[in-house]
């Protein structure tokens, strides 16, 4: 078992399954938030319920936390070892020549959505957890929205939410099919897979930007 | 043509190298790039200089004894070449050449561009065999039916010349497409199965023993390969792998 930990194999198939669990998150997460700008009541409703549920609160969200945290440590401890792997680099390194800037740089855009989850922990769960936990506010099932729409005003925050979307973009742009290989998975369906994953890395980081833009374009007048 | 080349000059595997300048001229373009190593040493060694040392063998793109990192990418610019097989009209007169060593932990420098690439024979003694009795037992290798697809598939494999220019393309110097090559072409025929658990475990318990990085999927290793090794190759030994540690 200890070999397997330590398995270059093993650990690339936990950042991929942590990885895609992450993807789906990201999926379920931009479906609850697009109701902030087509239905507010319903993002009220949805967001009031995954605050309050137990099974969201004390299961979900510990396992979505857990998936973060391995991503990242694992994402960094294998990105140590590489390095190590190549002590002394090459003077002229042409790595433009045979694969692309995003494949050879999620570390980069993995550490930028990773300072991004920083912000977005303290802009919204940590709020969350004061609000609930520390202040100890009764439930208040309408304010979801315009706590959220007032989250964007701020033009600076707007700009992180959009760069940090973009860069999100890039690494799932590789590491959502990247992961299926990892896995074992290339077949006649990879093609299929491949073009899934472009969708996907615009789509979803688009629909997010766009949110961002709509709230701070449309804020609430007092 | 005259060149520029910039070439990684290291007395031993103890000492500091550093890129040394040298104009060549009179290159022709139909020499091989060695062929014009070649006169560049005779050039040396006529003015009573150490000559540049660097790996060659069979130079026809067999052996996988020539190596060599240039202008950034392992065996040059051209693809599905060693080496030894790239033509130097693929440069132009005045060209600026940057002439490195494979660059991995695992393939320590022993001098000027000459690499030991010895942790290749390690991974292979650790599994790229198969147990077979040849003391007047052996059966024709034809007496078990194989698939088409999966023969060519584990003669494609096979190709692989182990010269370790996916290590060198990789921005993690990882091995995975020399293993998974060795894993895949036995893995694929029946004759292989037997010892397949073992062999993948081994292997790759090797290749992480040898300082090789991790594959992050950049594809590099596939297009620098002068055998045009897939990738489908690294999936299979992952699901090889996978397979071989959930039975234990």
């Amino acid at each position: 078992m200890s070999g397997l930990i330590k398995s270059s194999i093993a650990r690339k198939v936990v950042m991929a399954l942590s990885g895609l669990f992450l993807v789906f998150f990201l999926a379920q997460h931009f479906t609850i938030n697009i109701t902030s700008v087509v239905a507010p009541d319903t993002f009220n409703e949805w967001s009031h319920f995954m605050g309050y549920n137990g099974l969201v609160q004390f299961i979900l969200q510990p396992i979505l936390i857990a998936g973060v945290i391995v991503h990242f440590v694992m994402g960094i401890a294998l990105e140590i070892k590489n390095n190590k792997a190549r002590a002394i680099k090459y003077k002229k390194y042409n790595g433009a020549a045979n694969a692309s800037w995003v494949s050879r740089n999620m570390i980069i855009t993995g550490l930028v959505v990773l300072a991004f989850l920083g912000l977005h922990f303290y802009d919204f769960w940590v709020h969350e957890i004061d609000y609930k936990y520390i202040a100890g506010n009764a439930e208040d099932p309408t304010r979801y929205y315009h706590e959220t729409v007032e989250k964007f005003e701020p033009f600076w925050r707007t700009a992180l939410y959009v760069v940090s979307f973009v860069l999100l973009s890039l690494h799932l742009w590789h590491g959502f099919a990247s992961s299926f290989q990892s896995m074992g998975v290339n077949n006649k369906y990879t093609p299929a897979i491949q073009t899934f994953t472009k969708i996907y890395a615009i789509v979803i980081p688009l629909g997010f930007i766009f949110i961002a833009l709509y709230h701070h374009f449309n804020p609430i007048t007092h | 043509m005259k060149l520029n080349l910039k070439i990684w000059r290291q007395k031993d595997a103890n000492s500091k190298g550093e890129l040394v300048d040298y104009t060549l001229d009179g290159v022709e373009g139909d020499m091989s790039f060695l062929e014009m190593l070649d006169v560049l040493n005779e050039d040396l060694i006529n003015n009573g200089k150490e000559p540049v040392h660097f790996d060659h063998d069979c130079r026809e793109g067999i052996c996988g004894t020539c190596s060599l990192q240039i202008n950034g990418e392992p065996h040059g610019p051209d693809r599905l070449v060693t080496t030894c097989q790239l033509h130097m009209r693929k440069f132009k007169d005045g060209d600026t050449i940057v002439i490195e060593p494979f660059r991995a932990t695992a393939f320590p420098v022993i001098k000027d561009l000459v690499v030991d690439r010895s942790a290749f024979d390690r991974i292979q003694q650790a599994g790229g065999y198969i147990s077979v009795n040849t003391s007047g037992n052996t059966v024709d290798a034809n007496a078990i039916p194989i698939n088409k697809h999966d023969a060519d598939d584990s003669f494609y494999a096979a190709t692989c010349i182990g010269c370790g220019a996916c290590v060198a393309a990789c921005k993690n110097a990882s091995a995975m497409l020399f293993t998974s090559a060795k894993v895949s072409q036995f893995a694929l025929l029946p004759q292989g199965r037997v010892e397949a658990t073992e062999r993948v475990q081994n292997m790759v318990r090797q290749m992480d023993l040898e300082g090789f990085g991790n594959c992050t999927n950049t594809g590099a290793c596939e297009v620098e390969c002068p055998k045009g090794i897939s990738l489908e190759n690294i999936a299979r030994m992952n699901r090889e792998y996978l397979s071989a540690t959930t039975k234990g």
